[in-house]
């Protein structure tokens, strides 16, 4: 049973980390049809974020508490950049977005490596999130609590800016028919920017978080952006209720999975069960459906 | 041959909760040319997709005893069902040949299909000269004009041996000659075919349909001859009537 | 018709480059360097041919191009270590027993088919699974990364079996030829060499046939192509399982020539980097990918070794700049210029 606890909440953790990573991707590519390559460097910028502003402020408490909002504004001004820059020009070539971004992905790592340095570096969790939570039945390391946390936050306050805001709305119509939306006089272009700058934001919040977890060093991001783009995949674009389900889904899979054989055999069956899941709903969990021919 | 014809019985289209075809029966039989009018959202195009295997329907549409529902886009093309679209969906990148080349195809085997086209088969050649694009067999159908695209696509279904032919607004945008040719190509195709056109254009509609059937909100509102058609009140009040003031 | 003669003397071209050029120019050194380039450009002919043509943007070629390797790599193993021998670093890390899936690849022929099919079964396995159900685009993409990724954390998983992070190396021999021995060394550059110009081959008669137009067809209108009898399925799983295979091919020769095989050649780095040279010789050209990925090899060789970072840059760089704004690479920017020419 205490096992069994254990692995849900490996699960439940490992899903969080991934609903961060993929949620900002799934309205990127949800709305744009952009695969955003670099967004697996735009968490490490985020996680970078937190290294420079402990070098500023010295309680790492505080300088969690900071890097979070900075987080946000370091990886959404990255990814306004990059809309502006290139992502524009190339709407109507989805897939070529996705070489494009992995070349400016490269760059960024090595931006990193240049910067910071080939190594990893050190990043000090607060002490009130370095122990363990007594839950009564089962310990849990607070660390993993918060980022659960923060995870459902992130969901929360994306869930209100889209269906509460007037740019939700916008954002919604954009997603669901580009040239309608267009049509009745809503600035696609604002809008691919501003979801551009929010989904690359919580890329950065999602680095901030990652600090917590494991080593910040330039290839932070590749280690989460297939995962991530896994989730989308299944999830289905267009709908946060679909990453949240595919996030923790295969965050599950993957920890049971561990847990009767071996990490890298888990990889393999949470990439099969995707597959399989496509075989039934090729277009992932939840779909927006329409008439046309594409 | 009169026995090949396409039947249609109680044919309903439903999206999540909205009944776009609402039990659609009607009988198109061979060497009719039959048009499908109706305003805007009557279900003219979806009836189409339907019958066409784009989107799963319920009821029977039959050619030939043959069911056609509910079957793979492919399967239903290999039946001997073609269609066209309203936006003119030629490959761009390949010739107006190479275009009919691959309409004319689908039962070719693994071994021809490897081997490069050493001459014009000649159901091809004979599309080329009916449509008129003889001399532009080897330009990129992507620089055709707009009305040499439609026509195109109309020899495609040609070559293709389609026995039912489904033209989604076939002269949409064309001008008053190309209109008048499209008509009489339809007219000489339509004597060993059964074919069903969905046109908004009143005009055109008078000059070549056999037989008309009008669809209003998913269902059969009319249908008989022209004159028939424009005869009947119900038609007039919700349709034609309009149509007729416009003209 | 003019077309065709152009066809031709290129590919003269380069059978002259490969084959008799380089042989007299290049030190034994740097003509194994161009023999591991060849093979690269192996796989990105099959790329012009899945991503060019069939427009399935493959992200997962080095799975593939693994599969064949580590095939070749555990047939110089068991070779190596004799008849009934078991290859040193079993002893070293595992049980010191030849697991039974091993055993088939002491044969020679077995191991030459499976180079061939393995990934050929496994490309078709996945097409028949992703484009029955309509998944494409860029779902396609991320499956095949995706498969890349746990393709290269599967291997690093198995230190004992597989050599885990390791990989395999150490090869003495190929098919009891010495490779240590440089006129040996000559040999699989001009077996690599020749089986790239026989890879040419194929894609040029697949290009120039029927089902290459309606390749092109599918990459361009896959819906379309269903109302004219087709299932488009097929045309795609054909082009992908022969891109498959190649990859594959090229792996087996890389094994020989460059003497190591590891999870770090195959996983999603690795994979996306085959495209680049593709990208930039024109994805959808014949020549186009097999000189692009020369190319690009070589400049990665030269420039890497003397400043790595700028390397790095360089190539991404290669990415932003060459598929934002040259989608079509540089090799056609050649003919853009003869049609200026003829039109003005």
């Amino acid at each position: 049973m205490e096992a069994l606890i254990g692995q849900l909440f490996a699960g439940l953790s490992l899903g969080s980390v991934l609903l961060l990573a993929a949620l900002g991707l799934s309205l990127t590519f949800g709305q744009m049809g952009v695969i955003n390559m670099a967004h697996g460097e735009f968490m490490m910028a985020g996680a970078y974020t937190v290294f420079v502003v402990q070098g500023v402020v010295a309680d790492a408490g505080l300088a969690l508490v900071v890097s979070i909002p900075l987080g946000f504004l370091v990886g959404g001004l990255l990814g306004l950049l990059l809309e502006v820059l290139l992502i524009h020009r190339m709407y109507h070539r989805p897939l070529d977005t996705l070489l494009v971004t992995w070349g400016v992905a490269l760059i960024l790592q090595q931006v990193a490596r240049d910067v910071f340095g080939a190594p990893n570096v050190d990043v000090k969790a607060p002490t009130w999130l370095s122990g363990g939570v007594d839950l009564g039945f089962t310990q849990v390391p607070a660390a993993r609590l918060f980022i659960l946390a923060l995870s459902v936050a992130a969901v929360g306050a994306l869930a209100v800016v889209l269906t509460r805001t007037s740019l939700g709305r916008r954002i919604r119509g954009v997603v669901q028919n580009r040239d309608l939306a267009e049509t009745v006089g809503i600035s696609t272009r604002d809008t691919d920017r501003l979801t551009f700058f929010i989904g690359s934001g919580l890329a950065g919040i999602a680095g901030v978080a990652l600090t917590l977890l494991g080593s910040t060093g330039p290839t932070l991001g590749t280690n989460y952006i297939v995962d991530a783009f896994l989730v989308v995949v299944a999830g289905g674009i267009g709908q946060i209720k679909g990453t949240v389900i595919a996030a923790f889904g295969l965050g599950l899979m993957q920890a049971t999975f561990e847990y009767s054989t071996t990490a890298s055999l888990a990889k393999v069956a949470v990439f099969v069960v995707v597959v399989v899941f496509l075989q039934i709903r090729p277009q992932g969990i939840f779909s927006i459906r329409t008439r046309s021919l594409a | 041959m009169k026995s090949d014809y396409l039947e249609l019985t109680d044919v309903r289209v439903t999206f999540d909760g909205f009944v776009a075809v609402d039990g659609v029966t009607m009988t198109v039989l061979q060497g009719d040319l039959r048009f499908l009018i109706g305003p805007n959202g009557a279900g003219k195009t979806t009836l189409v997709d339907a019958i066409t295997g784009l989107v799963p329907a319920t009821g029977s549409a039959t050619f030939g005893r043959t069911e056609l529902l509910n079957r793979k886009v492919h399967r239903i093309a290999r039946l001997g069902v073609g269609r066209t679209f309203q936006t003119a969906s030629v490959f761009e990148e390949l010739t107006v040949l190479q275009n009919l080349d691959i309409a004319a195809g689908s039962g070719r085997g693994p071994l021809t299909m490897l081997r490069k086209r050493s001459s014009t088969p000649p159901e091809v050649e004979a599309a080329l000269e009916v449509i008129g694009l003889t001399d532009l067999r080897d330009r990129q159908a992507g620089v055709l004009a707009h009305g040499q695209k439609q026509w195109l696509e109309i020899g495609m279904l040609l070559v293709q041996d389609s026995k039912v032919l489904l033209l989604d607004e076939p002269v949409a945008g064309m001008s008053a000659e190309e209109r008048q040719q499209t008509g009489e190509l339809l007219q000489r195709v339509g004597e060993n075919c059964t074919v069903v056109v969905v046109e908004h254009d009143m005009d055109f509609m008078r000059s070549f349909a056999t037989s008309v059937t009008v669809l209003h909100a998913g269902r059969v509102l009319s249908e008989g001859t022209v004159a028939q058609v424009q005869a009947d009140p119900k038609v007039q009040e919700v349709y034609l009537g309009r149509a007729e003031v416009e003209a | 018709m003019k077309g065709e003669y152009a066809k031709i003397a290129g590919f003269a071209a380069i059978a002259l480059a490969l084959l008799v050029l380089a042989p007299a120019v290049l030190s034994d050194f740097r003509l194994s360097l161009l023999g591991r380039f060849v093979c690269y450009a192996i796989v990105a002919v099959g790329i012009g041919l899945a991503w060019g043509r069939g427009g399935m943007l493959t992200l997962g070629q080095g799975v593939f191009f693994g599969l064949g390797a580590y095939v070749m790599a555990m047939h110089l193993k068991l070779s190596d270590a004799g008849p009934t021998g078991v290859p040193d670093f079993m002893k070293l890390y595992g049980s010191g027993v030849v697991p039974g899936w091993w055993e088939p690849f002491r044969n020679p022929v077995v191991t030459v088919l499976a180079i061939v099919l393995v990934p050929s079964l496994v490309a078709f396995g996945l097409g028949m699974a992703v484009f029955r159900r309509r998944v494409r685009g860029a779902y396609f993409a991320i499956l095949s990364q995706a498969l890349a990724a746990a393709f290269a954390i599967l291997l690093i998983g198995q230190q004992a079996t597989i050599g885990g992070t390791n990989g395999l190396n150490g090869f003495r021999s190929f098919f009891g030829f010495n490779l240590f021995d440089p006129v040996n060394k000559r040999m699989l550059f001009y077996i690599a060499a020749g089986t790239l110009l026989a890879m040419l081959l194929v894609v040029w008669q697949l290009y120039r046939s029927r089902y290459g137009e309606l390749l092109v067809a599918v990459r361009d209108q896959e819906e379309r192509v269903r109302f004219l009898g087709y299932d488009p399925a097929n045309v795609k799983i054909v082009a992908y399982v022969v891109a498959a295979a190649m990859a594959g091919v090229a792996g087996a020769l890389f094994v020989p020539i460059v003497g190591i095989i590891s999870p770090a050649a195959v996983g999603v780095v690795p994979s996306i980097a085959f495209l680049i040279g593709v990208a930039i010789g024109g994805r959808s050209t014949l020549f186009g990918p097999a000189l692009g990925a020369i190319a690009v090899a070589w400049a990665q060789t030269s420039l890497s070794e003397s400043f790595p970072s700028f390397w790095i840059y360089f190539q991404g760089a290669l990415f932003v700049l060459v598929v934002a704004f040259l989608p079509r690479g540089l090799s056609t920017v050649g003919s853009i210029l003869t049609r200026r020419r003829e039109s003005a």
